[in-house]
């Protein structure tokens, strides 16, 4: 190795390391597994903050089998089912991807054509699934209420939760309705007003006795949500404060709001690391059916994009991991 | 690269089915969730957590071997990527994780439930 030595730079190769190879791998390779290295502890930065969290409120921390429970045209409980279903794609794209880089190796022009526009299909697929998920998740499934002291109440019927329409009876009692340009003034905007009161839900929960109330906490032996019998259900409804449907930075209908605000940031950032790896395959793309990389002599260029989409796909398993099986 | 215009597809394969395996039996026990291994301790967390840990760990190494090509690097420019991410990782985890714990264990009693 030429340690100390400036090497010449003014040749036109500079943007490539010159030609130089440290360690057998060319220098946009290197670069390309130093930038990984370092996304790497940016994404574990954040898995482990979640971790912190989570300890931190372990006795009330949100099942993930209760929250992600949705599969797309599907009604009912089916938990895990269609994480698992992203997972598939996003391991099947990391398979194409190598794919392509292994027809790229042999020079066959056609094949990585094909291979990259799998991959890219299966990257589509896998943001529009996270965004599916996404919104069912800040949708909600089932409302609850919120306490004056910060502590979500679901509702159970015969231990399955139950939503507000469910059981709820009766008008709101308070007359209020949602603020439209059209029935008042129309350069005002007031919040959107639930379909129904706090009031109001008492009021039914008291007149249907098969109701209870589930609380955050986790008894620890059976690791499953506290339901509070009629009594004690009461007591914590009288304190509720808020009807919380779905979740978002604010309120979660699921437990802790923080739950909430890690999965938008941890996946959201996740996602938008698919996103731009999709526009970068896009354009890898493009180039191989242009031939640049026939006219170059190499299909470097793949393999090096193909290392940060194998990175997307890693990260995912720590993510799904961590946020869904754990 | 010695090797460059070999094919590698049938070892891509192979690999692909072990990380679908593993995957298929998370989601099995995720779902089922078999309360030997659910609702008891073992070094802190459940044993179903650590399986998952384990086999989380065997994916990512497959991803990274046989998927990023790691395995066909030199060997000191594979450590200096493995070692690093390792080393500093399991720091920050470990930290952030006593941190979390007692952060559960002094502000936890103040909670009313």
């Amino acid at each position: 190795m030429e340690a100390n030595i400036a090497i010449p730079s003014d040749s036109k190769e500079t943007w490539s390391g010159g030609g130089v190879r440290p360690f057998g791998a060319s220098y946009g390779k290197m670069m390309m597994w130093f930038f990984i290295l370092s996304d790497a502890l940016t994404f574990s930065g954040f898995l482990a903050a979640y971790g912190l969290t989570r300890f931190k409120f372990i006795d009330s921390w949100p099942i993930a089998d209760e929250v992600f429970t949705h599969v797309p045209f599907i009604h009912g409980d089916y938990p895990m089912y269609y994480v698992a279903f992203m997972t598939f794609v996003l391991i099947f794209s990391s398979v194409t991807m190598v794919l392509a880089v292994d027809a790229g190796h042999q020079m066959k022009k056609n094949k990585v054509t094909w291979y990259l526009f799998a991959t890219i299909i299966g990257g589509l697929i896998f943001v529009g699934s996270q965004a599916w998920e996404w919104n069912t998740f800040i949708n909600g499934s089932y409302g609850a209420i919120k306490t004056s002291d910060d502590k979500i109440l679901q509702f159970v019927k015969d231990g399955h939760q139950v939503g507000f329409a469910d059981f709820v009876v009766g008008d709101r009692g308070d007359e209020r309705v949602t603020h439209t340009k059209k029935n008042g003034l129309w350069f005002v905007s007031g919040q959107t007003v639930a379909d129904y009161s706090v009031n109001q839900v008492i009021e039914s929960y008291k007149a249907d006795p098969s109701i209870q109330i589930k609380s955050e906490l986790i008894d620890t032996g059976k690791k499953q949500k506290v339901v509070l019998s009629r009594e004690e259900g009461l007591e914590q409804l009288l304190k509720g404060t808020q009807i919380v449907e779905g979740a978002n930075l604010q309120v979660n209908e699921y437990g802790n709001t923080i739950f909430a605000n890690f999965f938008f940031f941890i996946t959201g950032f996740h996602g938008f690391h698919v996103f731009s790896g999709i526009l970068i395959n896009i354009i890898i793309f493009f180039n191989v059916i242009l031939g640049t990389y026939e006219k170059r002599g190499s299909y470097e260029m793949v393999e090096k994009v193909g290392l940060y989409w194998h990175f997307v796909d890693l990260v995912w398993v720590f993510v799904f991991t961590f946020f869904y099986l754990v | 690269m010695a090797h460059a215009h070999e094919s590698n597809v049938k070892r891509i394969w192979n690999v692909f089915f072990i990380l679908s395996v593993i995957t298929i039996v998370e989601v099995f026990l995720g779902i089922y969730k078999p309360a030997g291994l659910h609702l008891t301790n073992f070094l802190g967390t459940s044993p179903l957590n650590w399986i998952f840990i384990i086999l989380t760990l065997a994916k990512a190494y497959g991803i990274t071997w046989a998927f990023m090509h790691m395995e066909g690097e030199k060997k000191w420019f594979r450590r200096s990527i493995v070692w690093t991410a390792v080393f500093l990782i399991c720091y920050l985890v470990t930290l952030l994780l006593l941190e979390g714990g007692y952060l559960f264990d002094t502000l936890g009693p103040l909670v009313q439930w």
